[in-house]
């Protein structure tokens, strides 16, 4: 086979359209980086959807644990307590026997047991957790003059949070949050390693590489290729994040622009 | 383990759980989390000096000694840890067995790589195929070991590379102008001033190599994810004297527990260990220290 037939053949694989039947022996390195960019769909799906839901997860948790009161601010703190305190691993692994004890009970949870809803479910949850004390702690750091200027010019409640606390908040954490949307990117790598299921060998990007890895017994070229994928898309998310971060900084002074340093974190 | 679990079925149900939760099985569950504390004792220390070999090579003049270190830092950003975790797995079970192979059996001309095999000569294999059980789990308990140390002593080398850099500069040049060499300069103040500013660095990554724990599983080791799912799984009266139905929810919860508890007690006691090395520093938390106390 042509590395073009491969890569009709095996381009979407992942998903399930084109051939049924992994390739079983004499591998090319077509073959290699053609499933490897396959899987990646999966780490690009789960790290996106993860990050846009959890993002007002995480504003919501951020603001209830700044909060007054103490019957919001107790089940966030609560709740960002268990996902930054515990193994995503486990909490992988807690969530999949958890959605299958459901499944018993209602068959609305079937879809649940599938990692493309189930695991996704729990990576909006840890990258809340992980963003929410990110956003609390920049919370806590909004300048007081930005805040008494608000107030000077009457705004209250929802005005004052959505055009002055809001944005300043997010300009605060963003490098930060930048460091933790690597971080979820790298750690959607553990979904199909962790209890759920690759239904018909549909896998992320680190389920090909550990197939042809041990397929082959040379780990020297599976996982070369996805650290290359990685480094890849890392490199977009920060270009990505550092557009935003060029937009939330649009209005300040050019000396007070904090050009963006990206330090990401390791293993959740 | 009682006298009265002689016959499970006739028990209550507190007794009834207080002889399951402990039958062999179970103790070797609880073995696991032992060799998970192993695990953190060995490779925290072992890490560091890693790491602090790491920042080294990154600070030398030498230049390709500087890249060796700075490219080893550099590996941990943009990959995801459990692709390092996979890949050296395989890569030093190969590497130890080539250079056995080099040694034991050096008439041996077959290429190593035939294909999709690795062969090397029967009596190069780590450990041996004849070897008893234990030597095995000990050898996977090894490698796991090693896998740990130098992906988190690359963690540890960026840590320590950024602490030395913290340490002010007028501290250097002080020791300079005392006439100290380069190496008692080292010595003597950059590495013990550089603690405290590596500790927010370094207990944040006993955090995270507690919560790396659970990827021994991945790494072939009999460790407490692995009992949780054999022993939580459905059992049936036919092959026990304890059946029950799928219980592996609250095994994972009962880990989910042990792990927050232990992420927990962690965060009091480096809090604890910062206080006190923060005492009388010129650093913001023992600016605050020696405020409260005036």
């Amino acid at each position: 086979m042509s590395c073009w037939d491969v890569i009709q053949a095996y381009g979407l694989r992942s998903i399930g359209f084109g051939e049924r039947l992994l390739p079983r022996s004499d591998f090319t390195l077509c073959d290699q980086v053609v499933l490897i960019g396959s899987g990646m769909l999966w780490n690009v799906y789960f790290a996106m959807m993860a990050l846009f839901f959890g993002f007002f997860l995480a504003t919501g948790l951020a603001v209830a644990k700044a909060s007054r009161s103490k019957t919001a601010r107790k089940p966030a703190e609560w709740f960002i307590f268990v996902f930054r305190g515990s193994p995503l691993f486990i909490q992988f692994f807690f969530a999949y026997f958890f959605f299958l004890n459901l499944k018993g009970v209602n068959p609305f949870f079937d879809p649940f047991t599938a990692a493309w809803l189930g695991a996704l479910l729990v990576l909006i949850c840890n990258t809340a957790a992980y963003s929410g004390e990110i956003f609390y702690g920049a919370l806590r750091s909004i300048p007081r003059g930005d805040v008494e200027a608000a107030d000077a010019y009457g705004f209250t409640g929802w005005p004052r949070f959505r055009k002055i606390i809001w944005p300043t908040m997010l300009r605060l954490a963003w490098p930060a949050y930048t460091n933790e949307a690597i971080f979820l990117f790298h750690a959607t790598t553990l979904v199909f390693f962790s209890g759920f299921p690759a239904w018909q060998q549909r896998g992320d990007a680190l389920y090909y590489a550990s197939y042809f890895a041990d397929k082959t017994f040379n780990p020297f070229v599976p996982y070369p290729i996805l650290a290359v994928y990685f480094i890849l898309f890392t490199l977009i998310i920060i270009w990505l994040f550092g557009v935003m971060n060029r937009r939330l900084n649009k209005h300040l002074p050019a000396e007070r622009r904090k050009p963006m340093k990206v330090r990401p974190n390791l293993i959740r | 383990m009682f006298s009265y679990c002689t016959d499970p079925d006739t028990l209550g149900t507190f007794r009834w759980f207080s002889c399951y939760l402990t039958t062999g099985v179970h103790m070797s569950f609880y073995w696991a989390f032992l060799k998970v504390l192993v695990l953190l004792a060995i490779t925290a220390p072992v890490a560091l000096a890693f790491g602090f070999g790491g920042a080294i090579a990154a600070r030398s003049h030498v230049l390709p000694v500087s890249w060796l270190g700075k490219g080893y830092i550099a590996i941990v950003r943009g990959v995801p840890d459990i692709a390092f975790f996979l890949f050296f797995v395989i890569a030093l079970d190969q590497g130890f067995e080539m250079l056995k192979h080099w040694v034991v059996c050096p008439d041996w001309t077959d290429p190593i790589r035939q294909g999709n095999d690795f062969l090397v000569c029967p009596q190069a294999k780590v450990p041996l195929g004849t070897a008893p059980e234990w030597v095995h789990q000990t050898y996977s308990f090894f490698i796991a070991v090693i896998t740990f140390s130098i992906v988190f002593g690359a963690f540890a080398a960026n840590v320590l590379f950024g602490a030395m850099r913290a340490v002010p500069h007028a501290q250097i040049e002080t020791a300079e102008a005392y006439g100290m060499t380069r190496r008692q300069t080292f010595w003597r103040i950059l590495v013990p001033q550089m603690w405290v500013y590596a500790l927010p660095g370094l207990s944040n990554l006993w955090m995270v190599l507690i919560k790396a724990t659970p990827l021994l599983f991945l790494l072939g080791v009999e460790d407490i994810v692995y009992w949780a799912r054999e022993l939580g799984g459905t059992k049936t009266p036919r092959f026990t004297d304890y059946p029950h139905p799928d219980w592996r929810m609250w095994y994972f919860l009962a880990l989910l527990v042990f792990y927050l508890a232990f992420t927990r007690v962690s965060e009091i006691v480096l809090e604890r260990l910062m206080q006190r090395l923060s005492h009388g520093q010129a650093t913001t938390g023992g600016e605050a220290q020696r405020k409260a106390a005036a």
